[in-house]
């Protein structure tokens, strides 16, 4: 960047940023703030809550409707997370390394998949989830939530470990290491970056799905956040759920934007180098 | 399709990478007899592969599969009895049905105006990341928040923002409830589409940008270029296969519209995408027969506009650009 920095070029990108951030969290900062609103304020339409409370998270952490959505979305999430990354690391693995037939059908399978559109499969897949018993269990989500998150992690995988010099692996070997000392002292901790960069993108993937979490279950057993927060009706029926809808609808984006924040930079590289190598 | 689709993004690779590892060539291979170690390797790597290849085929080409078979039959699940086989009838009564091409015409739209406009933005955006002298650590992590986001969580944000009485931008035009009328709630929807995944489309440009060689830049402004003709004639012909890329993953994506619309107007006014119609009608119309009918035809128009694409990336990718990037 051998740009000359002036201060009007630089004014002129600051000016330019505030718009970028501005126009990304103003959607997120509204909703916070209907949350943080007492139900007399709620309609009046400001920006910046007037009287503030906690009482739409005292409630919605009261009802076991929300209790049970969130660990249901916790759950179903990280168990489709942890097979995703693990078939995915294998069959990545094998791509980028290996030499075998069949190796670019299994890599365009993959990219189909990943364009594939989510609700031709809705229809089948209630009906063959109704057959298998599989219905409104956490099976019945997690399923499709690995097919779809594993040409995701195929393609991030195979090109993270692609970056990983292993020969390493076999100078280790020579210096005296044991197979398994050289796995687990010099290729996982390389390798461990590239699987948990993609574990947060695939968690994101799972964690957003709103179609399959609501064609494919019926009842609390099963119901993620996202589908909850639709059927959502307040304490009783006379309650206005607005807070506490916005409040769920805030918890649930907390540990987005602690990945984010916390891992900004992995995330962009992951999303690049997956997508680019596509 | 084949891998051969994305020459595009082989090509990325092939130029972002340190040339240090084992070139793996496709096709077109010599077949000696195979030594015991290439036998266990291919073995291996068969095995390594296949637990994520059987998900992944058990989970939709078998679905798919059986979504064809359903959509041969009158099947309601309120009338389970009635279950026969009807041959392509479900197929008349949908693409003669005007609410299927409403909902047609409606994601169509929403397809082709996003992806546009998010084209532009997130072009923009990805000048700004690439190039922005201050900050760009926090313009970074502000536009991954709309990636990140659940959809339906800031779908909610939108409709309560233009929810009279409540929302903050609810007056802004002045007409009572802009979620009420068919023109502008299509045009919230598209909004907030464009919110959630400009940023998406600026990464994947960004990373086409980065491959836009410095001392070529250098050279344009040394002959003499504008800030224009060294975008137009120099990054642009560089990011074609990135922009091909992102173009197509986007508009598949744009298609599959579904979320938004759910929470902004549940469908009201014909404001229904495809998705939402065919939600419509197996889960509150219970109807497997139609709604697979609809599964299958969408199944074929994403098929047919990602064949639309590949033979443009045929075209566009390989070699017809490349002649001149070195």
């Amino acid at each position: 960047m051998a740009v000359e920095t002036t201060t009007r070029a630089k004014l002129r990108w600051g000016l330019l940023d505030v718009l970028v951030v501005v126009f990304a969290m103003v959607p997120v900062l509204w909703i916070a703030s209907l949350s943080f609103k007492t139900p007399a304020t709620l309609t009046d339409g400001n920006f910046i809550p007037r009287e503030w409370t906690l009482d739409n998270y005292k409630t919605i952490f009261d009802t076991d409707q929300f209790v049970r959505a969130l660990v249901n979305s916790i759950g179903i999430a990280l168990v489709a997370t942890l097979v995703a990354v693990v078939l995915g690391a294998m069959a990545a693995y094998a791509i980028s390394r290996l030499d075998f037939p069949g190796k670019g059908l299994l890599v365009g399978v993959s990219l189909l998949i990943a364009m594939f559109p989510q609700v031709s499969l809705v229809s089948p897949l209630f009906e063959i989830e109704r057959q298998l018993k599989i219905f409104d269990t956490w099976v019945g989500l997690i399923l499709p939530y690995i097919t779809f998150a594993l040409p995701l992690a195929i393609y991030t995988l195979s090109a993270f470990f692609k970056q990983i010099p292993w020969d390493l692996e076999k100078a280790a070997k020579m210096d005296g290491a044991t197979q398994a000392q050289a796995f687990r002292r010099v290729i996982a901790p390389l390798a461990a970056p590239g699987l948990f960069t993609t574990a947060i993108l695939v968690f994101i993937f799972c964690w957003n799905d709103f179609l399959f979490a609501i064609s494919l279950t019926s009842t609390e057993r099963s119901r993620t956040v996202p589908a909850a927060l639709s059927f959502f009706t307040g304490a009783s029926q006379f309650e206005d759920p607005t807070g506490a809808i916005c409040a769920a609808a805030v918890v649930i984006t907390v540990p987005i934007i602690l990945f984010v924040l916390f891992f900004q930079r992995r995330i962009v590289s992951g999303l690049t180098s997956g997508a680019v190598k596509g | 399709m084949s891998v051969n689709a994305t020459p595009a993004g082989a090509q990325v690779s092939a130029e972002a990478e340190r040339p240090s590892r084992v070139p793996t060539q496709r096709g077109g291979r010599r077949k000696p007899p195979l030594s015991e170690n290439k036998k266990a390797e291919r073995r291996l790597g068969w095995l390594l592969c296949a637990p994520a290849a059987l998900v992944m085929v058990a989970v939709t080409a078998y679905p798919i599969i059986y979504s064809v078979w359903l959509s041969l039959q009158r099947y309601d699940l309120r009338f389970p009895d009635q279950r026969e086989f009807i041959g392509l009838e479900n197929y008349v009564t949908v693409l003669t049905n005007e609410f299927w091409w409403t909902a047609f015409g409606v994601t169509a739209l929403i397809t082709v105006v996003t992806v546009a406009v998010e084209l532009v933005l997130g072009m923009g955006l990805a000048l700004i990341m690439h190039r922005t002298l201050v900050g760009r650590g926090i313009v970074r992590t502000s536009a991954l928040i709309p990636y990140g986001i659940v959809t339906v969580v800031a779908a909610f944000s939108w409709r309560y923002a233009w929810t009279p009485g409540t929302g903050y931008l609810a007056d802004l035009f002045s007409d009572g409830a802009p979620l009420t009328e068919r023109a502008s709630s299509l045009a919230i929807i598209m909004l907030a589409e464009i919110w959630k995944t400009t940023p998406f489309m600026a990464l994947l440009l960004m990373a086409g940008l980065a491959l836009v060689p410095e001392d070529l830049l250098k050279a344009a402004s040394t002959d003499g270029a504008t800030s224009w003709q060294k975008f137009t004639k120099v990054m642009l012909p560089v990011m074609k296969p990135a922009i091909l890329v992102a173009l197509l993953f986007r508009t598949l994506d744009a298609f599959r519209v579904f979320d938004n619309i759910f929470v902004l107007t549940a469908g009201g006014n014909e404001t229904s995408s495809v998705s939402m119609l065919a939600y419509n009608n197996l889960i509150r119309g219970l109807n497997l027969g139609i709604g697979s009918t609809m599964s299958v035809l969408i199944f074929i128009t994403v098929a047919i506009i990602a064949f639309v694409f590949v033979k443009l990336f045929g075209t566009a990718a390989p070699g017809s650009d490349d002649g001149e990037r070195r």
